[in-house]
């Protein structure tokens, strides 16, 4: 019995060990071909990169020079991190108020974040293009505001779920002790909420990083561009595309999701599942 | 709790959030809404022109859009089955005592992470380069399109059904599966009668998410064939986003097909908590 479950399982491991070889295939084909010159790419994508095909770092210098892919990856940086703070400071902030103050502004404001979670970005993206672009907000700061605005139905519902479940005691202890709400909030709510900050942070930060329609209508291209518009202003303009400068551009924009996954994993699939069942 | 102090300081608490909301959701929806009735081509000169948008592309023979909403939801369809029956049946063995299981879970998962346009160039390369053995590419026919953004999402999404099919599983009290082992019901009845209706929730989940995500795609589709051959891959958002900027004169057209894709979108969530609440009834 214990020998046939151990086989079974060998099995298994097999099989399971080939189809994880193959779902990481593509990427290493990116960057195998991130290697090669540019006229070999579209025509002989499987082969390795020899002699004749090697051009070692030429891609990469082409792709940056381009594409300015420093500043577009300093300026993803910035948008994420700064958006994702913004998001995690207010919205917790309007979660708490709207289920501790029970008024009809306090609902109205539940029910409509609520409603904003079911609105494709489609619906808003023309008018939104053109109000961000009549209060001057077409650059990095200015997107937060609107990153923040479209942001804010998913989460203040992500911090609503867990404020409820905040035993009003220790509020109202801190509020005998003399604080006044924000310092309630602040000393004592926010430490509780970590969990779903770090949940809100993992999902904002993977669709605010990734993001291309929203930043191309809002952002200004002449002067930032994101890391997937860089990647797209690749493929723009007319004639064909340099599939050099492409793959060096993907393997960029790759490798250091892949670092922060490796790194955070255990966060990142929590924070998805935790996220997932919520919402 | 001391409401009154609390009510002072509510500014503090709502403000910054709703300024942002209402410019970057409240404003732009009721914009959006409020021009699908007018013809324009800068939000400043809109005319009021009633229901016209509304009815001017059904039968334009230059406009896609009854050919994108098929193949939206055809794709849609097939992406939900294929990616949630992959992704549980992974799930299922991957919980199951074999070693490595965590290192194909991180293996897997990893696609999910990866920007839709960034995986939509990543699969060209590797398409293209399969079906160039044959003379043929990506754009040659919409049955490739089809495919190659079937494979694509399978690619991405089903590493993320699989980890929430996991959470699910892994829920399931032992003794349920233990007293129905002693009862003598055969895997197969097990899987039938106790871990499905147990993982309920989690199959919910997993086919919300599926469905809005292949009927709202639009990196991918944009990336992989960008509606080649002549429109024919392209799917409903990429449909409106072009008729926004491709076309002119007919931003009130986009705006219009908006209208009518929230209010799909929006359907289909209503009707998909409705039936997740009627379930959680029976249970």
């Amino acid at each position: 019995m214990n020998a046939r479950k151990a086989k079974h399982g060998w099995l298994w491991t097999t099989v399971f060990s080939v189809i994880s070889l193959l779902w990481v295939f593509p990427i290493v084909l990116v960057i195998v071909n991130s290697f090669k010159k540019k006229v070999y790419i579209s025509k002989r994508p499987f082969a390795i990169p020899t002699d004749k095909m090697f051009v070692g770092w030429e891609n990469y210098i082409n792709g940056i020079k381009k594409t300015q892919m420093i500043n577009a990856f300093g300026c993803s940086l910035f948008i994420t991190v700064f958006s994702v703070a913004a998001i995690i400071l207010f919205c917790s902030m309007t979660a708490w108020y709207i289920t501790r103050v029970k008024s009809k502004t306090t609902t109205t404001i539940y029910y409509l974040c609520l409603f904003s979670m079911i609105v494709p970005f489609q619906m808003v993206m023309y008018t939104l293009s053109k109000i961000a672009n009549m209060l001057h907000l077409g650059n990095p700061v200015g997107i937060i505001i609107v990153y923040l605005g479209f942001g804010a139905g998913l989460s203040v519902f992500m911090f609503t779920g867990f404020c409820k479940s905040i035993p009003l005691e220790i509020e109202e202890a801190a509020m005998i002790d003399g604080c006044n709400p924000l310092q309630t909030f602040f000393q004592v709510v926010l430490p509780i909420m970590k969990p779903t900050c770090i949940t809100v942070t993992i999902l904002q930060a993977m669709w605010i990083w990734n993001d291309y329609l929203l930043p191309s209508l809002v952002l200004d291209q002449k002067k930032w561009k994101t890391i997937p518009m860089a990647i797209q202003y690749l493929k723009g303009g007319y004639g064909s595309v340099d599939m050099g400068a492409m793959m060096g551009c993907l393997v960029i924009a790759i490798i250091p999701i892949i670092i922060f996954y490796i790194a955070c994993q255990k966060y990142i699939i929590e924070g998805v599942v935790a996220g997932a069942v919520k919402g | 709790m001391n409401s009154k102090s609390m009510k002072k300081y509510g500014p503090v608490f709502l403000l910054p959030t709703m300024v942002a909301f209402t410019i970057g959701f409240i404003a732009p929806f009721l914009l959006g809404i409020y021009l699908s009735f007018c013809e324009f081509t800068t939000v400043t000169d809109a005319k009021f022109v009633g229901l016209k948008n509304y009815i001017r592309f059904w039968n334009d023979p230059s406009d896609v859009f009854v050919h994108s909403l098929w193949f939206t939801t055809l794709f849609t369809i097939v992406s939900v089955i294929v990616i949630n029956v992959i992704g549980f049946a992974v799930a299922l063995a991957l919980t199951k005592k074999i070693k490595g299981t965590n290192v194909f879970r991180t293996v897997f998962f990893m696609p999910n992470l990866i920007g839709g346009l960034v995986l939509g160039y990543i699969w060209q390369l590797l398409l293209n380069g399969i079906l160039y053995q044959f003379q043929r590419n990506l754009k040659y026919d919409e049955i490739y399109g089809f495919v190659g953004l079937l494979i694509l999402m399978c690619w991405q999404q089903i590493g993320y059904m699989m980890i929430i099919y996991i959470s699910g599983i892994q829920n399931i009290p032992g003794e349920l599966i233990e007293a129905a082992k002693i009862d003598g019901a055969s895997p197969r009845q097990i899987l039938k009668n106790v871990t499905i209706p147990m993982v309920m929730p989690s199959i919910t989940i997993c086919t919300f998410l599926t469905l809005t995500n292949s009927f709202k795609l639009f990196d991918q589709n944009l990336a992989l064939t960008d509606g080649d051959p002549s429109k024919m891959s392209e799917m409903l958002a990429l449909n409106i986003y072009n008729t926004f900027y491709g076309r002119n004169g007919w931003e009130g057209v986009g705006q219009a097909k908006a209208v009518i894709f929230f209010i799909m979108v929006a359907a289909i969530a209503l009707i998909q908590n409705y039936l997740t609440r009627s379930k959680e009834v029976q249970q």
